[in-house]
């Protein structure tokens, strides 16, 4: 709460090397930005963060959108960013640049997402949060939306960040208790374009950082428990105008045909290690399909 | 400053982040498929809700819930009372919600429906009830809140109403309760300690018709909710201590005499309450005593196999079996 003059803190946040991982620093500014392109094009070093090797490691930050620090608040900002090398190509994880550019020439299709983020806590010794060391809770059947201190492990956790999200302006637009204790999930949505990606991003940075000051850590991994626990996946609600208009069925239709033609395809793209996480998790048991 | 505090102390700081106007959170709050335990999911909406048509209907996957199973799980949540949220704050709110399956029919669970329509038909009597529910809290590992571990309390005497860190157990999670039912509506008149330790009560009403069912569930969420805030567990169970047998000689008799824990239900209508309103009543207790089986049956979610291990005759419950009626 000490006061700060007109300086503000700009906290840089970028993908790492992994495709997963999510890294920041902090800069201060003099003044408060009024939009994205003020902010200051920034580096690091990208040998520490799988991103480069050799001689030429330094790997540039492209800001590319603004959110109010839920952290610092005031004035300070977070700022999401695409990650370039020397030579200015994207970074092998920077999928955002082409994205970016689908999203632009879809536009007049007006493509709407919903994601639904699922997550489980986990203690630092990498258990489940609540969960009884060296052991396992009760069967899953109670847990799903529970209330009751034997039943959702966590939900602190869970408020701060929804209120955060809300604070940054992410459309955060619900949450609920997931059927594996201390599992939980979140929906951004529905947001257009590559908003949507940005917004989840930030939203997962934002999850990470406020388990931090509980003291406790956040796994996106598909399948953290194997055994008769379910797993953790991302649903994503998808349309486009003419999906929501009369007779959008056609259009929805059509569409499904395309992506069964590419699911291979997809399938490699939806985790960082081309399908092999997924794998664990999509059995055709505990809610899912079989990947294949 | 211990792990918990800290932990508060953390929550404090994000929950004072300013929300914006246009983004209220809602909790809709559902009775799963064991009729007895509650669920809840939260939704932002962009808009302050006055009243609970005014909200979307909402759905949820009845199979993980008991409330579902095969191809179309869809549960669908028709919100039917407004309170505020006071966890949350604001103008954030909590609905109580009806549920009803993928094809408009009520789910099984969903006694509600049924009941507001009867109390619709009895408008006209007016028809007040005033519940006392009662309940025990329990530590993590589920033996109740305050007592030894691995042991028990002196025989019950000194806890109904009573006051002192060795008669009561839990003062701080009940008054926080009754706080929070007095924040988001919930028409909560008085409460107290009961004869068994760890043991309490509270009573909802006078409310009239299906107020009460509404109001009763609410504060049942409200208590689990804010027993979770405290690691706290909460426990309606009849009797969640049973009589301890095979001790060893030496022992006292009244070791293992526990109260459970009931709603006595307090009813009236309006001719009840006028002059000579004695008759009407006894004209309802001729009523209910043909009915007594069945109504038993409805009392508990396990058609009474819950309440016959309280209603033993002693520990001042009448037996179940038999039905009888008197004036004090």
């Amino acid at each position: 709460d000490l006061p700060q003059g007109d300086r503000v803190q700009a906290l840089y946040i970028w993908i790492d090397g992994t495709g997963e991982g999510l890294r920041s620093k902090t800069k201060t500014l003099d003044k408060k930005p009024k939009s994205v392109d003020e902010l200051p094009i920034w580096n690091y070093d990208g040998s520490s963060t799988y991103q480069a090797q050799g001689q030429n490691s330094d790997t540039y930050l492209h800001p590319v959108k603004i959110y109010p620090d839920p952290f610092r608040r005031g004035d300070n900002i977070l700022v999401m960013c695409e990650t370039y090398k020397y030579n200015k190509e994207p970074t092998e994880t920077n999928h955002r640049k082409i994205c970016k550019e689908m999203m632009d020439a879809a536009a007049n299709l007006k493509p709407w997402f919903g994601i639904e983020q699922e997550y489980t806590l986990l203690s630092q010794d990498g258990h489940p949060f609540g969960w009884p060391k060296n052991g396992f809770p009760g069967p899953q059947g109670p847990y799903y939306c529970g209330v009751g201190a034997n039943r959702v492990y966590g939900r602190d956790v869970v408020e701060a960040h929804y209120r955060s999200c809300l604070y940054a302006g992410i459309r955060v637009s619900g949450t609920n208790a997931e059927v594996m204790p201390a599992q939980w999930e979140y929906q951004v949505g529905p947001t257009e374009g590559i908003h949507m990606g940005d917004d989840l991003w930030v939203s997962r940075y934002i999850l990470q950082r406020v388990a931090e000051d509980f003291g406790v850590v956040v796994s996106f991994d598909p399948k953290p428990m194997a055994g008769d626990w379910n797993g953790a996946g991302a649903h994503t609600n998808f349309s486009t105008e003419p999906m929501r208009k009369p007779g959008g069925m056609e259009a929805i239709q059509n569409a499904i045909d395309k992506m069964s033609k590419h699911h291979i395809r997809h399938i490699k793209a939806y985790d960082p290690r081309e399908g092999k996480d997924n794998e664990r998790r999509l059995t055709g048991a505990h809610e899912t399909s079989s990947i294949h | 400053m211990s792990k918990t505090e800290k932990q508060k102390a953390v929550l404090e700081r994000y929950m004072r982040l300013p929300q914006p106007d246009d983004k209220i959170q809602c909790t809709y709050v559902w009775i799963d498929g064991t009729g007895e335990h509650l669920r809840s999911k939260t939704k932002t909406i962009n808009f302050v809700p006055k009243t609970p048509k005014e909200l979307p209907v909402w759905n949820f996957d009845g199979s993980s819930t008991y409330q579902a199973e095969g191809n179309n799980t869809d549960v669908y949540l028709h919100p039917v009372a407004l309170y505020r949220d006071p966890f949350r704050l604001g103008d954030n709110k909590i609905v109580l919600c009806e549920t009803y399956k993928y094809n408009k029919k009520p789910t099984e669970t969903n006694h509600r429906k049924t009941c507001c329509e009867v109390m619709e038909r009895a408008k006209d009597q007016h028809p007040w009830f005033g519940i006392e529910q009662e309940f025990t809290i329990l530590d993590s590992d589920h033996h109740p809140y305050g007592w030894p571990k691995n042991g028990f309390p002196g025989p019950q005497g000194p806890y109904y109403c009573g006051v002192g860190a060795n008669k009561v157990y839990g003062r701080d999670l009940v008054e926080a309760h009754y706080r929070a039912c007095m924040y988001s509506g919930v028409n909560i008149s008085g409460n107290n300690a009961e004869i068994m330790p760890a043991q309490w009560e509270f009573q909802v009403g006078p409310c009239e018709g299906i107020e009460m069912g509404d109001d009763l569930w609410m504060a049942r969420y409200l208590l689990h909710r804010v027993a979770e805030d405290f690691g706290l567990l909460v426990t309606m169970d009849p009797k969640p201590m049973q009589i301890a047998s095979g001790h060893g000689a030496g022992r006292s008799a009244k070791m293992g005499d526990w109260n459970g824990a009931g709603a006595h239900t307090n009813f009236s209508t309006v001719t009840m309450r006028e002059e000579n309103g004695i008759i009407e009543i006894e004209r309802a207790i001729d009523k209910l005593s043909r009915h007594h089986i069945r109504h038993i049956k409805a009392y508990d979610p396990h058609e009474g196999k819950d309440n016959e291990r309280r209603l033993t005759g002693i520990h001042e419950t009448s037996s179940i079996h038999d039905f009888s009626a008197g004036v004090a």
